[in-house]
Protein backbone atom coordinates (compact mmCIF):
# COMPACT_ATOMS: atom_id res chain seq x y z
CA UNK A 1 0.00 0.00 0.00
CA UNK A 2 1.36 3.40 -0.98
CA UNK A 3 2.15 5.72 1.82
CA UNK A 4 -0.04 8.48 0.43
CA UNK A 5 -3.08 6.18 0.69
CA UNK A 6 -3.08 6.20 4.42
CA UNK A 7 -4.69 9.54 5.26
CA UNK A 8 -7.50 8.88 2.78
CA UNK A 9 -8.15 5.48 4.30
CA UNK A 10 -8.23 6.73 7.84
CA UNK A 11 -10.48 9.60 6.78
CA UNK A 12 -12.89 7.11 5.30
CA UNK A 13 -12.65 5.03 8.44
CA UNK A 14 -13.41 8.10 10.54
CA UNK A 15 -16.42 8.88 8.37
CA UNK A 16 -17.69 5.33 8.72
CA UNK A 17 -17.31 5.49 12.49
CA UNK A 18 -19.22 8.78 12.51
CA UNK A 19 -22.08 7.20 10.56
CA UNK A 20 -22.13 4.26 12.97
CA UNK A 21 -22.19 6.64 15.95
CA UNK A 22 -25.22 8.42 14.50
CA UNK A 23 -26.83 5.06 13.94
CA UNK A 24 -26.22 3.96 17.54
CA UNK A 25 -28.02 7.06 18.74
CA UNK A 26 -30.81 7.12 16.17
CA UNK A 27 -31.64 3.58 15.07
CA UNK A 28 -34.38 2.90 17.64
CA UNK A 29 -36.13 6.19 16.95
CA UNK A 30 -35.78 5.79 13.20
CA UNK A 31 -36.99 2.19 13.00
CA UNK A 32 -39.74 3.06 15.49
CA UNK A 33 -40.95 6.04 13.48
CA UNK A 34 -40.77 4.06 10.25
CA UNK A 35 -42.70 1.13 11.70
CA UNK A 36 -45.44 3.44 12.90
CA UNK A 37 -45.46 5.08 9.49
CA UNK A 38 -45.54 1.91 7.38
CA UNK A 39 -47.26 -0.37 9.90
CA UNK A 40 -44.81 -3.00 8.68
CA UNK A 41 -41.91 -3.78 11.00
CA UNK A 42 -40.13 -5.99 8.48
CA UNK A 43 -40.25 -3.35 5.77
CA UNK A 44 -39.28 -0.60 8.22
CA UNK A 45 -36.20 -2.48 9.37
CA UNK A 46 -35.24 -3.32 5.78
CA UNK A 47 -35.50 0.25 4.53
CA UNK A 48 -33.75 1.60 7.62
CA UNK A 49 -30.84 -0.72 6.90
CA UNK A 50 -30.87 0.39 3.27
CA UNK A 51 -30.72 4.01 4.39
CA UNK A 52 -27.81 3.18 6.67
CA UNK A 53 -25.99 1.46 3.80
CA UNK A 54 -26.62 4.50 1.64
CA UNK A 55 -25.29 6.80 4.38
CA UNK A 56 -22.13 4.72 4.66
CA UNK A 57 -21.50 5.40 0.97
CA UNK A 58 -22.68 8.96 0.56
CA UNK A 59 -21.72 10.70 3.82
CA UNK A 60 -18.01 10.02 3.52
CA UNK A 61 -18.26 11.23 -0.09
CA UNK A 62 -20.60 14.24 0.21
CA UNK A 63 -20.22 15.13 3.86
CA UNK A 64 -22.54 14.43 6.80
CA UNK A 65 -25.96 16.04 6.29
CA UNK A 66 -27.01 18.87 8.58
CA UNK A 67 -29.62 16.71 10.22
CA UNK A 68 -28.45 13.09 10.00
CA UNK A 69 -31.55 11.59 11.60
CA UNK A 70 -33.90 13.43 9.26
CA UNK A 71 -31.76 12.38 6.29
CA UNK A 72 -31.93 8.73 7.34
CA UNK A 73 -35.69 8.84 7.89
CA UNK A 74 -36.26 10.63 4.57
CA UNK A 75 -34.08 8.17 2.68
CA UNK A 76 -35.67 5.15 4.33
CA UNK A 77 -39.12 6.54 3.66
CA UNK A 78 -38.38 6.97 -0.03
CA UNK A 79 -37.25 3.35 -0.13
CA UNK A 80 -40.49 2.32 1.59
CA UNK A 81 -42.55 4.21 -0.98
CA UNK A 82 -40.54 2.56 -3.76
CA UNK A 83 -41.19 -0.84 -2.23
CA UNK A 84 -44.91 -0.16 -2.02
CA UNK A 85 -44.97 1.04 -5.61
CA UNK A 86 -43.25 -2.14 -6.72
CA UNK A 87 -45.77 -4.21 -4.81
CA UNK A 88 -48.60 -2.02 -6.13
CA UNK A 89 -47.86 -3.24 -9.61
CA UNK A 90 -48.56 -6.75 -8.40
CA UNK A 91 -51.24 -6.06 -5.83
CA UNK A 92 -53.88 -3.35 -5.85
CA UNK A 93 -54.04 -3.06 -2.07
CA UNK A 94 -50.57 -1.53 -2.07
CA UNK A 95 -51.46 1.09 -4.65
CA UNK A 96 -53.54 2.94 -2.09
CA UNK A 97 -50.87 2.62 0.59
CA UNK A 98 -48.20 3.94 -1.75
CA UNK A 99 -50.46 6.79 -2.64
CA UNK A 100 -51.15 7.52 1.03
CA UNK A 101 -47.48 7.52 1.91
CA UNK A 102 -46.67 9.87 -0.93
CA UNK A 103 -49.53 12.15 0.15
CA UNK A 104 -48.17 12.30 3.67
CA UNK A 105 -44.86 13.23 2.21
CA UNK A 106 -46.37 16.14 0.32
CA UNK A 107 -48.56 17.56 3.07
CA UNK A 108 -46.36 17.27 6.14
CA UNK A 109 -42.94 17.55 4.62
CA UNK A 110 -42.26 13.95 5.66
CA UNK A 111 -39.88 12.28 3.32
CA UNK A 112 -38.26 15.41 2.05
CA UNK A 113 -34.66 16.18 2.69
CA UNK A 114 -34.62 18.96 5.28
CA UNK A 115 -34.43 22.41 3.79
CA UNK A 116 -31.44 24.66 4.20
CA UNK A 117 -31.80 26.83 7.23
CA UNK A 118 -32.61 23.94 9.52
CA UNK A 119 -30.45 24.55 12.58
CA UNK A 120 -27.27 22.56 12.15
CA UNK A 121 -27.24 19.32 14.04
CA UNK A 122 -30.59 19.90 15.71
CA UNK A 123 -32.30 16.59 16.23
CA UNK A 124 -36.02 16.43 15.79
CA UNK A 125 -36.43 18.76 12.85
CA UNK A 126 -38.09 15.90 11.00
CA UNK A 127 -41.73 15.93 12.10
CA UNK A 128 -41.62 12.18 12.70
CA UNK A 129 -38.86 12.69 15.28
CA UNK A 130 -40.23 15.87 16.83
CA UNK A 131 -42.67 14.61 19.45
CA UNK A 132 -40.76 13.16 22.44
CA UNK A 133 -43.78 11.26 23.82
CA UNK A 134 -44.43 9.69 20.46
CA UNK A 135 -40.78 8.68 20.16
CA UNK A 136 -40.83 7.15 23.63
CA UNK A 137 -43.89 5.08 22.70
CA UNK A 138 -42.26 4.00 19.45
CA UNK A 139 -39.03 2.93 21.14
CA UNK A 140 -40.93 1.02 23.82
CA UNK A 141 -43.11 -0.66 21.17
CA UNK A 142 -39.94 -1.56 19.31
CA UNK A 143 -38.53 -3.20 22.44
CA UNK A 144 -41.75 -5.17 22.86
CA UNK A 145 -41.69 -6.36 19.25
CA UNK A 146 -37.99 -7.30 19.36
CA UNK A 147 -38.49 -9.28 22.57
CA UNK A 148 -41.78 -10.89 21.54
CA UNK A 149 -42.39 -14.39 22.93
CA UNK A 150 -42.99 -15.83 19.42
CA UNK A 151 -39.25 -15.44 18.82
CA UNK A 152 -36.48 -17.74 19.99
CA UNK A 153 -34.13 -16.40 22.64
CA UNK A 154 -31.30 -15.98 20.14
CA UNK A 155 -33.58 -14.10 17.77
CA UNK A 156 -34.80 -11.76 20.52
CA UNK A 157 -31.24 -10.96 21.51
CA UNK A 158 -30.06 -10.33 17.94
CA UNK A 159 -33.09 -8.26 17.01
CA UNK A 160 -32.92 -6.13 20.17
CA UNK A 161 -29.25 -5.38 19.69
CA UNK A 162 -29.77 -4.56 16.04
CA UNK A 163 -32.94 -2.43 16.06
CA UNK A 164 -32.95 -0.99 19.57
CA UNK A 165 -29.22 -0.90 20.25
CA UNK A 166 -28.18 0.07 16.73
CA UNK A 167 -25.42 -2.55 16.50
CA UNK A 168 -24.46 -3.87 13.09
CA UNK A 169 -24.78 -7.58 12.26
CA UNK A 170 -21.01 -7.65 12.23
CA UNK A 171 -20.76 -6.29 15.76
CA UNK A 172 -23.39 -8.73 17.02
CA UNK A 173 -21.59 -11.62 15.34
CA UNK A 174 -18.29 -10.66 16.95
CA UNK A 175 -19.92 -10.33 20.36
CA UNK A 176 -21.51 -13.77 20.17
CA UNK A 177 -18.64 -15.52 18.36
CA UNK A 178 -20.88 -16.65 15.50
CA UNK A 179 -20.56 -16.01 11.76
CA UNK A 180 -22.12 -12.79 10.42
CA UNK A 181 -24.31 -14.86 8.10
CA UNK A 182 -25.79 -16.62 11.13
CA UNK A 183 -26.77 -13.30 12.72
CA UNK A 184 -28.24 -12.04 9.45
CA UNK A 185 -30.21 -15.24 9.01
CA UNK A 186 -31.49 -15.01 12.61
CA UNK A 187 -32.66 -11.44 12.07
CA UNK A 188 -34.30 -12.15 8.71
CA UNK A 189 -36.09 -15.15 10.15
CA UNK A 190 -37.16 -13.18 13.23
CA UNK A 191 -38.70 -10.46 11.08
CA UNK A 192 -40.55 -13.06 9.03
CA UNK A 193 -41.84 -14.70 12.20
CA UNK A 194 -43.12 -11.37 13.51
CA UNK A 195 -44.86 -10.70 10.21
CA UNK A 196 -46.32 -14.21 10.08
CA UNK A 197 -47.60 -13.98 13.66
CA UNK A 198 -49.05 -10.54 12.88
CA UNK A 199 -47.44 -9.04 15.97
CA UNK A 200 -48.88 -5.53 16.29
CA UNK A 201 -46.57 -2.56 16.73
CA UNK A 202 -47.97 -1.25 20.00
CA UNK A 203 -47.49 -0.95 23.72
CA UNK A 204 -49.95 -3.47 25.21
CA UNK A 205 -52.05 -2.86 28.34
CA UNK A 206 -52.68 -4.70 31.56
CA UNK A 207 -51.47 -8.23 32.18
CA UNK A 208 -50.10 -8.49 28.65
CA UNK A 209 -47.94 -5.44 29.25
CA UNK A 210 -46.51 -6.93 32.44
CA UNK A 211 -45.68 -10.22 30.73
CA UNK A 212 -44.11 -8.53 27.75
CA UNK A 213 -42.07 -6.22 29.98
CA UNK A 214 -40.76 -9.29 31.78
CA UNK A 215 -39.71 -10.68 28.41
CA UNK A 216 -37.84 -7.46 27.55
CA UNK A 217 -36.07 -7.56 30.91
CA UNK A 218 -35.01 -11.13 30.47
CA UNK A 219 -33.56 -10.38 27.02
CA UNK A 220 -31.57 -7.47 28.45
CA UNK A 221 -30.39 -9.71 31.25
CA UNK A 222 -29.28 -12.38 28.77
CA UNK A 223 -27.35 -9.78 26.76
CA UNK A 224 -25.65 -8.57 29.92
CA UNK A 225 -24.68 -12.02 31.16
CA UNK A 226 -23.42 -12.96 27.70
CA UNK A 227 -21.26 -9.84 27.80
CA UNK A 228 -20.07 -10.33 31.36
CA UNK A 229 -19.24 -14.03 31.30
CA UNK A 230 -18.82 -15.83 28.03
CA UNK A 231 -20.38 -19.28 28.08
CA UNK A 232 -17.64 -20.57 25.86
CA UNK A 233 -14.37 -19.50 24.31
CA UNK A 234 -11.51 -17.54 25.78
CA UNK A 235 -13.03 -14.13 26.11
CA UNK A 236 -13.86 -13.52 29.74
CA UNK A 237 -15.61 -10.18 29.54
CA UNK A 238 -17.02 -8.45 26.54
CA UNK A 239 -17.63 -5.17 28.24
CA UNK A 240 -19.18 -3.46 25.26
CA UNK A 241 -22.03 -5.91 25.15
CA UNK A 242 -22.63 -5.74 28.88
CA UNK A 243 -22.55 -1.96 28.83
CA UNK A 244 -24.99 -1.89 25.96
CA UNK A 245 -27.33 -3.98 28.11
CA UNK A 246 -26.93 -1.47 30.95
CA UNK A 247 -27.70 1.41 28.61
CA UNK A 248 -30.77 -0.31 27.17
CA UNK A 249 -32.00 -1.10 30.69
CA UNK A 250 -31.63 2.58 31.56
CA UNK A 251 -33.70 3.34 28.47
CA UNK A 252 -36.36 0.84 29.56
CA UNK A 253 -36.41 2.22 33.10
CA UNK A 254 -37.21 5.64 31.64
CA UNK A 255 -39.86 4.39 29.24
CA UNK A 256 -41.59 1.99 31.65
CA UNK A 257 -40.50 2.86 35.18
CA UNK A 258 -41.52 -0.26 37.11
CA UNK A 259 -39.96 -1.67 40.27
CA UNK A 260 -38.57 -4.84 38.71
CA UNK A 261 -37.00 -2.86 35.86
CA UNK A 262 -35.23 -0.74 38.47
CA UNK A 263 -34.25 -4.02 40.14
CA UNK A 264 -32.67 -5.20 36.91
CA UNK A 265 -30.95 -1.85 36.38
CA UNK A 266 -29.56 -1.99 39.92
CA UNK A 267 -28.32 -5.54 39.40
CA UNK A 268 -26.57 -4.67 36.14
CA UNK A 269 -25.00 -1.45 37.45
CA UNK A 270 -23.77 -3.15 40.62
CA UNK A 271 -22.38 -6.12 38.70
CA UNK A 272 -20.74 -3.95 36.04
CA UNK A 273 -19.16 -1.91 38.85
CA UNK A 274 -16.88 -4.88 39.52
CA UNK A 275 -15.66 -5.25 35.94
CA UNK A 276 -12.48 -3.19 36.39
CA UNK A 277 -11.38 -5.59 39.15
CA UNK A 278 -12.47 -8.84 37.53
CA UNK A 279 -9.60 -9.41 35.16
CA UNK A 280 -6.05 -9.76 36.39
CA UNK A 281 -2.76 -10.02 34.58
CA UNK A 282 -2.76 -12.19 31.45
CA UNK A 283 -6.52 -11.89 31.28
CA UNK A 284 -7.02 -14.31 34.17
CA UNK A 285 -10.33 -13.92 36.00
CA UNK A 286 -10.01 -12.62 39.56
CA UNK A 287 -12.52 -14.07 42.04
CA UNK A 288 -14.61 -11.81 44.23
CA UNK A 289 -12.58 -12.65 47.33
CA UNK A 290 -9.31 -11.64 45.62
CA UNK A 291 -10.56 -8.51 43.88
CA UNK A 292 -9.00 -5.15 44.62
CA UNK A 293 -12.17 -3.41 45.76
CA UNK A 294 -10.61 -0.01 45.17
CA UNK A 295 -10.96 -0.77 41.47
CA UNK A 296 -14.72 -1.07 41.68
CA UNK A 297 -16.52 1.70 39.86
CA UNK A 298 -17.98 3.78 42.70
CA UNK A 299 -20.12 5.86 40.33
CA UNK A 300 -21.75 2.68 39.02
CA UNK A 301 -22.34 1.51 42.62
CA UNK A 302 -24.02 4.81 43.45
CA UNK A 303 -26.24 4.53 40.37
CA UNK A 304 -27.04 0.92 41.22
CA UNK A 305 -28.04 1.76 44.79
CA UNK A 306 -30.16 4.65 43.58
CA UNK A 307 -31.96 2.29 41.19
CA UNK A 308 -32.43 -0.24 44.00
CA UNK A 309 -34.38 2.34 45.99
CA UNK A 310 -37.03 2.24 43.27
CA UNK A 311 -37.03 -1.54 43.05
CA UNK A 312 -39.47 -2.42 45.83
CA UNK A 313 -42.94 -3.07 44.46
CA UNK A 314 -46.26 -3.67 46.22
CA UNK A 315 -45.35 -7.37 46.54
CA UNK A 316 -41.83 -6.65 47.75
CA UNK A 317 -38.74 -7.34 45.72
CA UNK A 318 -38.62 -9.36 42.52
CA UNK A 319 -35.84 -11.70 41.46
CA UNK A 320 -33.66 -9.01 39.94
CA UNK A 321 -34.04 -6.71 42.93
CA UNK A 322 -33.14 -9.55 45.31
CA UNK A 323 -30.00 -10.32 43.32
CA UNK A 324 -29.21 -6.61 43.21
CA UNK A 325 -29.53 -6.47 46.99
CA UNK A 326 -27.01 -9.27 47.27
CA UNK A 327 -24.68 -7.40 44.90
CA UNK A 328 -25.20 -4.31 47.06
CA UNK A 329 -24.06 -6.22 50.18
CA UNK A 330 -20.81 -6.99 48.37
CA UNK A 331 -20.49 -3.47 46.99
CA UNK A 332 -20.77 -1.94 50.45
CA UNK A 333 -18.45 -4.39 52.23
CA UNK A 334 -14.83 -3.36 52.75
CA UNK A 335 -13.66 -6.99 52.47
CA UNK A 336 -14.94 -10.57 52.21
CA UNK A 337 -14.83 -11.29 55.97
CA UNK A 338 -16.48 -7.95 56.75
CA UNK A 339 -19.45 -8.70 54.49
CA UNK A 340 -22.94 -9.03 55.92
CA UNK A 341 -23.17 -12.77 55.06
CA UNK A 342 -26.21 -13.38 57.28
CA UNK A 343 -28.16 -10.85 55.25
CA UNK A 344 -26.93 -12.52 52.05
CA UNK A 345 -28.16 -15.90 53.35
CA UNK A 346 -31.60 -14.35 53.97
CA UNK A 347 -31.65 -12.80 50.51
CA UNK A 348 -30.73 -16.13 48.88
CA UNK A 349 -33.48 -17.83 50.88
CA UNK A 350 -35.96 -15.24 49.60
CA UNK A 351 -34.63 -15.66 46.08
CA UNK A 352 -34.93 -19.45 46.34
CA UNK A 353 -38.58 -19.10 47.33
CA UNK A 354 -39.38 -16.58 44.58
CA UNK A 355 -37.48 -18.36 41.83
CA UNK A 356 -36.38 -21.83 42.96
CA UNK A 357 -33.12 -22.88 41.30
CA UNK A 358 -30.26 -25.21 42.22
CA UNK A 359 -27.75 -22.44 41.37
CA UNK A 360 -29.42 -20.18 43.93
CA UNK A 361 -29.26 -23.03 46.46
CA UNK A 362 -25.58 -23.46 45.74
CA UNK A 363 -24.93 -19.75 46.23
CA UNK A 364 -26.88 -19.93 49.48
CA UNK A 365 -24.56 -22.77 50.53
CA UNK A 366 -21.55 -20.52 49.90
CA UNK A 367 -23.14 -17.71 51.92
CA UNK A 368 -23.95 -20.15 54.74
CA UNK A 369 -20.31 -21.26 54.73
CA UNK A 370 -19.16 -17.65 54.96
CA UNK A 371 -21.61 -16.81 57.73
CA UNK A 372 -21.41 -19.97 59.83
CA UNK A 373 -18.34 -21.87 58.67
CA UNK A 374 -17.45 -24.42 55.94
CA UNK A 375 -19.04 -27.37 57.77
CA UNK A 376 -22.48 -25.72 57.70
CA UNK A 377 -21.99 -24.84 54.03
CA UNK A 378 -20.91 -28.36 53.13
CA UNK A 379 -24.10 -29.76 54.68
CA UNK A 380 -26.17 -27.62 52.27
CA UNK A 381 -23.98 -28.65 49.30
CA UNK A 382 -24.23 -32.35 50.16
CA UNK A 383 -27.98 -31.94 50.37
CA UNK A 384 -27.88 -30.74 46.75
CA UNK A 385 -25.66 -33.67 45.75
CA UNK A 386 -28.20 -36.05 47.31
CA UNK A 387 -30.97 -34.40 45.30
CA UNK A 388 -28.95 -35.07 42.14
CA UNK A 389 -29.24 -31.48 40.94
CA UNK A 390 -26.61 -29.69 38.84
CA UNK A 391 -25.19 -32.99 37.64
CA UNK A 392 -22.80 -32.32 34.77
CA UNK A 393 -22.13 -28.74 35.89
CA UNK A 394 -18.71 -27.65 37.14
CA UNK A 395 -20.33 -25.42 39.77
CA UNK A 396 -21.16 -28.08 42.37
CA UNK A 397 -17.73 -29.80 42.49
CA UNK A 398 -16.09 -26.34 42.34
CA UNK A 399 -17.84 -25.18 45.52
CA UNK A 400 -17.48 -28.57 47.18
CA UNK A 401 -13.73 -28.47 46.50
CA UNK A 402 -13.52 -25.02 48.02
CA UNK A 403 -15.29 -26.04 51.23
CA UNK A 404 -13.31 -29.28 51.58
CA UNK A 405 -10.08 -27.31 51.16
CA UNK A 406 -11.11 -24.96 53.92
CA UNK A 407 -11.83 -27.96 56.15
CA UNK A 408 -8.31 -29.24 55.45
CA UNK A 409 -9.53 -32.32 53.51
CA UNK A 410 -7.03 -31.68 50.72
CA UNK A 411 -7.17 -35.00 48.83
CA UNK A 412 -10.95 -34.82 48.49
CA UNK A 413 -10.70 -31.12 47.62
CA UNK A 414 -8.20 -31.75 44.82
CA UNK A 415 -10.38 -34.46 43.30
CA UNK A 416 -13.39 -32.10 43.31
CA UNK A 417 -11.42 -29.22 41.76
CA UNK A 418 -10.17 -31.46 38.96
CA UNK A 419 -13.64 -32.82 38.35
CA UNK A 420 -14.92 -29.24 38.13
CA UNK A 421 -12.14 -28.28 35.68
CA UNK A 422 -13.09 -31.27 33.53
CA UNK A 423 -16.69 -30.10 33.35
CA UNK A 424 -15.97 -26.40 32.82
CA UNK A 425 -16.49 -24.95 29.32
CA UNK A 426 -14.81 -21.59 29.85
CA UNK A 427 -11.03 -21.71 29.37
CA UNK A 428 -10.33 -18.84 31.77
CA UNK A 429 -12.43 -20.34 34.56
CA UNK A 430 -10.95 -23.77 33.94
CA UNK A 431 -7.44 -22.44 34.44
CA UNK A 432 -8.49 -20.97 37.80
CA UNK A 433 -9.85 -24.36 38.92
CA UNK A 434 -6.69 -26.15 37.78
CA UNK A 435 -4.55 -23.62 39.62
CA UNK A 436 -6.57 -24.22 42.78
CA UNK A 437 -6.08 -27.96 42.52
CA UNK A 438 -2.33 -27.67 42.08
CA UNK A 439 -1.89 -25.11 44.85
CA UNK A 440 -3.29 -27.47 47.49
CA UNK A 441 -0.63 -28.77 49.90
CA UNK B 1 -17.60 2.06 29.18
CA UNK B 2 -15.46 5.12 28.56
CA UNK B 3 -16.72 8.42 29.87
CA UNK B 4 -16.38 11.66 27.98
CA UNK B 5 -16.73 15.20 29.23
CA UNK B 6 -18.38 17.67 26.93
CA UNK B 7 -17.15 21.12 27.93
CA UNK B 8 -19.05 24.17 26.74
CA UNK B 9 -16.79 27.02 25.64
CA UNK B 10 -17.99 30.49 24.76
CA UNK B 11 -16.63 33.92 23.98
CA UNK B 12 -18.02 37.34 24.94
CA UNK B 13 -19.63 37.38 21.55
CA UNK B 14 -21.38 34.08 22.30
CA UNK B 15 -22.68 35.37 25.61
CA UNK B 16 -23.88 38.58 23.98
CA UNK B 17 -25.77 36.60 21.34
CA UNK B 18 -27.30 34.35 23.99
CA UNK B 19 -28.39 37.38 26.04
CA UNK B 20 -30.77 38.29 23.21
CA UNK B 21 -32.50 34.91 23.30
CA UNK B 22 -35.51 34.47 25.57
CA UNK B 23 -34.38 32.62 28.72
CA UNK B 24 -37.34 30.26 28.63
CA UNK B 25 -36.43 29.26 25.07
CA UNK B 26 -32.87 28.51 26.15
CA UNK B 27 -34.14 26.48 29.11
CA UNK B 28 -36.57 24.52 26.96
CA UNK B 29 -34.01 23.77 24.27
CA UNK B 30 -31.39 22.72 26.79
CA UNK B 31 -33.97 20.74 28.74
CA UNK B 32 -34.97 18.88 25.61
CA UNK B 33 -31.37 18.08 24.80
CA UNK B 34 -30.69 16.80 28.32
CA UNK B 35 -33.91 14.80 28.26
CA UNK B 36 -32.84 13.07 25.05
CA UNK B 37 -29.54 12.02 26.59
CA UNK B 38 -31.31 10.79 29.72
CA UNK B 39 -33.80 8.79 27.64
CA UNK B 40 -30.91 7.31 25.69
CA UNK B 41 -29.26 6.18 28.92
CA UNK B 42 -26.01 8.04 28.35
CA UNK B 43 -26.06 11.07 30.67
CA UNK B 44 -24.05 10.57 33.85
CA UNK B 45 -23.60 14.11 35.18
CA UNK B 46 -23.95 17.72 34.14
CA UNK B 47 -23.40 21.16 35.65
CA UNK B 48 -23.61 24.68 34.32
CA UNK B 49 -21.45 27.58 35.42
CA UNK B 50 -22.69 31.01 36.39
CA UNK B 51 -21.89 34.22 34.60
CA UNK B 52 -18.17 34.81 34.25
CA UNK B 53 -18.38 38.31 35.75
CA UNK B 54 -17.53 37.02 39.23
CA UNK B 55 -14.62 34.92 38.03
CA UNK B 56 -11.35 35.02 39.94
CA UNK B 57 -8.18 33.80 38.26
CA UNK B 58 -5.15 32.46 40.11
CA UNK B 59 -2.12 32.61 37.83
CA UNK B 60 0.83 30.36 38.75
CA UNK B 61 3.26 31.92 36.30
CA UNK B 62 4.64 34.03 39.10
CA UNK B 63 5.68 33.15 42.65
CA UNK B 64 3.59 33.70 44.70
CA UNK B 65 0.66 33.17 42.32
CA UNK B 66 -1.06 36.26 41.02
CA UNK B 67 -4.75 36.62 41.83
CA UNK B 68 -6.89 38.71 39.50
CA UNK B 69 -10.60 39.51 39.44
CA UNK B 70 -13.00 39.35 36.55
CA UNK B 71 -13.04 37.46 33.30
CA UNK B 72 -9.83 36.13 31.91
CA UNK B 73 -8.68 39.27 30.13
CA UNK B 74 -6.35 37.89 27.51
CA UNK B 75 -8.16 34.59 27.24
CA UNK B 76 -11.10 34.92 24.94
CA UNK B 77 -12.87 31.67 25.73
CA UNK B 78 -14.70 30.85 28.95
CA UNK B 79 -16.08 27.53 30.13
CA UNK B 80 -19.84 27.57 30.48
CA UNK B 81 -20.51 24.14 31.90
CA UNK B 82 -20.15 20.44 31.19
CA UNK B 83 -21.84 17.11 30.63
CA UNK B 84 -20.37 13.70 31.37
CA UNK B 85 -21.56 10.96 29.04
CA UNK B 86 -21.30 7.21 29.28
CA UNK B 87 -20.95 6.23 25.62
CA UNK B 88 -19.28 3.49 23.59
CA UNK B 89 -16.97 5.70 21.53
CA UNK B 90 -15.55 9.17 21.01
CA UNK B 91 -17.59 9.41 17.81
CA UNK B 92 -20.77 8.94 19.82
CA UNK B 93 -19.74 11.70 22.23
CA UNK B 94 -19.11 13.94 19.23
CA UNK B 95 -22.53 13.11 17.80
CA UNK B 96 -24.21 14.11 21.04
CA UNK B 97 -22.17 17.31 21.20
CA UNK B 98 -23.33 18.22 17.71
CA UNK B 99 -26.91 18.12 18.95
CA UNK B 100 -26.41 20.56 21.83
CA UNK B 101 -28.50 23.72 21.35
CA UNK B 102 -25.48 25.99 21.43
CA UNK B 103 -25.50 27.47 17.94
CA UNK B 104 -23.94 30.93 18.03
CA UNK B 105 -20.85 32.95 17.18
CA UNK B 106 -17.69 31.60 18.82
CA UNK B 107 -19.66 28.88 20.63
CA UNK B 108 -17.78 25.59 20.98
CA UNK B 109 -17.87 22.30 22.82
CA UNK B 110 -14.69 20.47 23.69
CA UNK B 111 -14.78 16.68 24.07
CA UNK B 112 -12.35 15.09 26.48
CA UNK B 113 -12.04 11.54 27.72
CA UNK B 114 -12.38 11.26 31.49
CA UNK B 115 -9.52 9.48 33.27
CA UNK B 116 -10.30 6.09 34.76
CA UNK B 117 -9.23 4.50 37.97
CA UNK B 118 -6.59 2.41 36.21
CA UNK B 119 -4.84 5.54 34.99
CA UNK B 120 -3.45 6.07 38.52
CA UNK B 121 -1.23 3.91 40.69
CA UNK B 122 -3.52 2.45 43.35
CA UNK B 123 -0.70 2.01 45.86
CA UNK B 124 -0.22 5.77 46.12
CA UNK B 125 -1.18 6.89 49.62
CA UNK B 126 -3.02 10.00 48.47
CA UNK B 127 -4.95 8.17 45.78
CA UNK B 128 -6.06 5.77 48.50
CA UNK B 129 -7.11 8.61 50.80
CA UNK B 130 -9.08 10.27 48.08
CA UNK B 131 -10.74 7.01 47.22
CA UNK B 132 -11.75 6.46 50.84
CA UNK B 133 -13.27 9.94 50.88
CA UNK B 134 -15.16 9.26 47.65
CA UNK B 135 -16.52 6.06 49.10
CA UNK B 136 -17.52 7.67 52.37
CA UNK B 137 -19.27 10.64 50.78
CA UNK B 138 -20.61 9.09 47.62
CA UNK B 139 -18.70 11.43 45.32
CA UNK B 140 -18.35 10.40 41.72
Amino acid sequence: MARGDRPALSEQDAARRAVEAVWRIESARIVGALTRYTRDFELAEDVAQEALAEALVSWPRDGTPRDPAAWLVATARRRAIDAYRRRARRDERYAELAHGLAEGEATSGLGTVPAEGVVAGQAGSDPALADPDRIDDDVLALMFVSCHPVLSREARVALTLRVVGGLTSDEIARAFLVPVATVQARITRAKKTIAAARVPFEVPDGADRAARLASVRSVLYVIFTEGSSATSGDSWIRHDLAHEAVRLTRVLSRLAPEPETFGLLALLELTAARFPARVGTQGRPVLLEDQDRRRWDRAAIIRGRAALRGAVGPAGMGVYALQASIAECHAMAPSVPRTDWERIVLLYEALGRTAPSPVVDLNRAVAVAMARGPEAGLRVVDGLVDQGVLAGSHLLPGVRGELLARLGRTAAARAEYLRAADLCGNAAERSVLEAKASSLP
Amino acid sequence: MPKYMLIMRATDETWAAFADVDFETVMNEMGKFNHEMIQAGVLVAAEGLEDAADTVVVDYSSEPPLVTDGPYGETKELFGGFWILDVASKEEAVEWAKRAPLAGPGSKTEIRKVTQIDDFPQDNEWIQKERAWREATGQL
